[in-house]
């Protein structure tokens, strides 16, 4: 049975700019199990890398979610044993302790630019180090009583925070990790920054890693190295990933349950399997069919999802796909607003073509 | 890095060769300096001793050589440490400098003390507060600041010191330690004084200042690496300060050690003129009027060198803060 790690439940994200109240998210609704890899797909600036910042509790000002609460279920990393507390992340003060825990010790989170996501005066055991410092305990055994010992945790030290860097860095693949462990970042291809993010995430065993488009600025061979040593690492630990991407080919590969979203709205949930063999919902359907195939007439265009993307500020009435969408029904997609629905167990949708109206 | 060092080294060399001729022609060139003048004027008293002297200085300055052999002599009696006479006075360049200099190293030393303790904690909140009302406030002094210049301050510091406040501002000292010897109290004396100066002319620099370290960490806080570094469970001050300011403060090393050692020799002029303040700056801007040749050149070419010096300094600093421009 899927044990729940973190349940979003319609949340709503608002950023309230100049010129207006942009509804950066609109109603998400998904559960991270524990263990399992959920897959969050769609076109840029749908907002789902809003989402998983949401479940960071660092949203970039002035975003701010105004409705729905993100539920944590919180392990304690020394004792597994004990009762799991239960977090609202939403509720959290965003610079407090609790988070600033949450963060990098139980959710860690790689980006898309590994380029310029180290900081450049920093060599590679100190960003490892500083992530040690924070997060990682060593056990100590203080005395016994009875058969039970009593244990204490304290930081690791100097010594070891570089031993564990290196053993991080090698697990990783990075080759010569004792002299990698001294260099900058600037003297990393990218590909090997990347893995770097990749070591910094996991040298604390999170009980989650938020993978925002990791790949996307990285070679396509690279890439598969990448993908590979994220699955690998996840079997020796046991670990969710949240993976945040607009490659449907990578998602495939990764995740066991994915969410479609298009403009803030989570469209459709289910299965890998089912989302790739029976989409539902018309937007699903035109991103399967814009994949480039081997073997087509060379001749043939690319299917593409007509239109362009909406303004935000000035959003469609009734259904937000509506104007670019095939299965179009007038007087109905542009007046009245689709309700998440249930269409077959497990199978959840956004769509009109699946209610009763 | 040692290669690097000394191909700067050599370079600084052969150019401040080059800026000390050209700085000597400069001075030699137009009619009616202070020596030109001072012999004139000996040969019109036309006796003995005065012809006497006329040939002394003859002899002294080769006066009556070529160009490059004057040249010559000056630069090496200038390497001795010989720095000629400053006829104005009718004493040695080296002691008239030296008197003001350590002035001078102390209110330049003091006014960019006080600019950066200023400028990088202002800049660092503007930046981390964009838009907010301090940051507004501070914009705004922050402009008024860079458009007043520093002289116009002075002098309204002093009106209001004299009309108000009925104190005296101006000079280093009280009037009974002027010419007194070095002494305890003579030193409080001068920390009692030099604040205001020094105050006067870092608000240029640390308007200037303020608004390059907000645009630098603005841009800075809108890299990736501090959005991960708050994903790594830091605190946001230390996200700030040890991965933003650390990242956004480099460039500014550059303008702290090509700009402020300069002005160790001959800071803001004008102010110091304002504020009768015993420094070389006024000195430097009176030799020029006066055509004092050896005063003027003498630092004119300390000038240069501490430009030179300063970027130096400023690049080897940058190397050791920013691995990405560490030359190996």
């Amino acid at each position: 049975m899927a044990e729940p790690l973190l349940e979003i439940k319609d949340v709503h994200v608002e950023f309230e700019v100049r010129d207006g109240i942009v509804h950066a998210v609109d109603g998400v609704s998904y559960t991270v199990n524990r263990g399992e890899t959920i897959g969050i797909i769609g076109e840029s600036g749908c907002g789902k890398s809003v989402t998983a910042k949401a479940a960071m509790q660092m949203l970039p000002k002035p975003g701010k979610v105004s409705q729905g609460e993100i539920i944590y279920h919180r392990r304690s990393k020394f004792d597994p044993s004990k009762p799991q507390e239960v977090v609202n992340i939403t509720q959290l003060d965003p610079d407090g302790e609790l988070i600033r825990h949450i963060r990098g010790g139980e959710f860690a989170m790689i980006f898309q630019e590994p380029m310029s996501s180290l900081t450049p005066v920093y060599t590679t055991g100190t960003l490892i180090g500083e992530a040690l410092a924070l997060h990682r305990w060593v056990p100590v055994t203080v005395g016994e009583q009875m058969s039970n010992k009593i244990m204490q945790y304290r930081h690791v030290t100097k010594e070891e925070s570089r031993e564990i860097a290196i053993e991080m860095l090698q697990k990783v693949g990075i080759p010569k990790p004792h002299e990698r462990v001294d260099a900058y970042p600037h003297q990393l291809s990218g590909g090997q920054r990347q893995r770097v993010m990749i070591a910094i995430a996991l040298s604390c065993e999170p009980f989650m890693l938020i993978a925002d488009e990791p790949t996307t600025a990285l070679d396509v061979s690279i890439e598969a190295q990448i993908l590979d040593l994220m699955r690998e690492l996840q079997q020796s630990v046991e670990m969710s990933i949240m993976f945040i991407t607009h490659n449907l080919g990578v998602v495939a590969e990764m995740a066991k349950e994915i969410v479609v979203m298009y403009m803030g709205k989570q469209v459709e949930k289910a299965d890998t399997v089912k989302v790739f063999y029976e989409p539902k919902h018309p937007y699903t359907r035109a991103l399967l069919q814009s994949i480039p195939k081997v073997g087509r007439r060379t001749s043939e265009r690319l299917a593409s999802i007509k239109g362009m993307v909406p303004d935000p500020f000035h959003l469609p009435s009734g259904c937000v796909f509506h104007p670019r969408c095939p299965s179009f029904m007038p007087g109905k997609c542009d007046v009245i607003k689709p309700k998440y629905i249930e269409v077959e167990p497990d199978h959840w949708v956004r769509c009109l073509l699946y209610e009763d109206v | 890095m040692l290669s690097y060092i000394a191909r700067r080294i050599l370079y600084m060399l052969i150019m401040i060769i080059l800026v000390s001729f050209v700085s000597f022609l400069i001075i030699e060139l137009p009619p009616g300096d202070y020596l030109t003048i001072k012999l004139q004027q000996l040969q019109s008293v036309g006796d003995r001793s005065a012809l006497l002297r006329v040939d002394e200085y003859r002899a002294r300055y080769k006066l009556d050589q070529p160009v490059l052999v004057r040249y010559w002599n000056w630069i090496t009696n200038f390497v001795k440490g010989d720095f000629g006479e400053a006829f104005e006075f009718e004493r040695p360049v080296r002691e008239i400098i030296g008197q003001r200099a350590l002035m001078s190293v102390i209110l330049a030393l003091s006014s960019i003390t006080i600019v950066w303790l200023l400028a990088i904690p202002i800049g660092v909140y503007s930046a981390t507060h964009q838009y907010s009302l301090g940051d507004q406030i501070v914009t705004t002094l922050s402009f008024l600041g860079l458009g007043m210049p520093g002289f116009l301050l002075a002098l309204l510091v002093l009106f209001f010191a004299m009309m108000v406040l009925k104190v005296e501002v101006g000079g280093l000292f009280s009037r009974e330690f002027q010419d007194a010897p070095w002494s305890f109290a003579k030193v409080i004396d001068l920390l009692k004084h030099i604040w205001i100066p020094a105050l006067i002319s870092s608000v240029t620099g640390t308007a200037g200042l303020v608004r390059i370290m907000r645009g630098n960490l603005l841009e800075t806080l809108g890299q990736p690496f501090v959005e991960a570094a708050r994903a790594r469970g830091l605190k946001n001050s230390v996200v700030t300060w040890k991965h933003a300011v650390r990242v956004a403060i480099n460039p500014l090393i550059v303008i702290l050690t090509s700009e402020a050692l300069p002005s160790i020799v001959a800071g803001d002029a004008l102010v110091a003129t304002v504020l009768n303040l015993p420094t070389v700056g006024p000195l430097f801007v009176s030799a020029l009027t006066s055509q004092d040749m050896f005063l003027a050149g003498t630092i004119l070419v300390f000038i240069v060198l501490m430009t030179m010096v300063g970027s130096l300094v400023g690049d080897l600093m940058l190397a050791a803060l920013d691995p990405r421009i560490r030359l190996d």
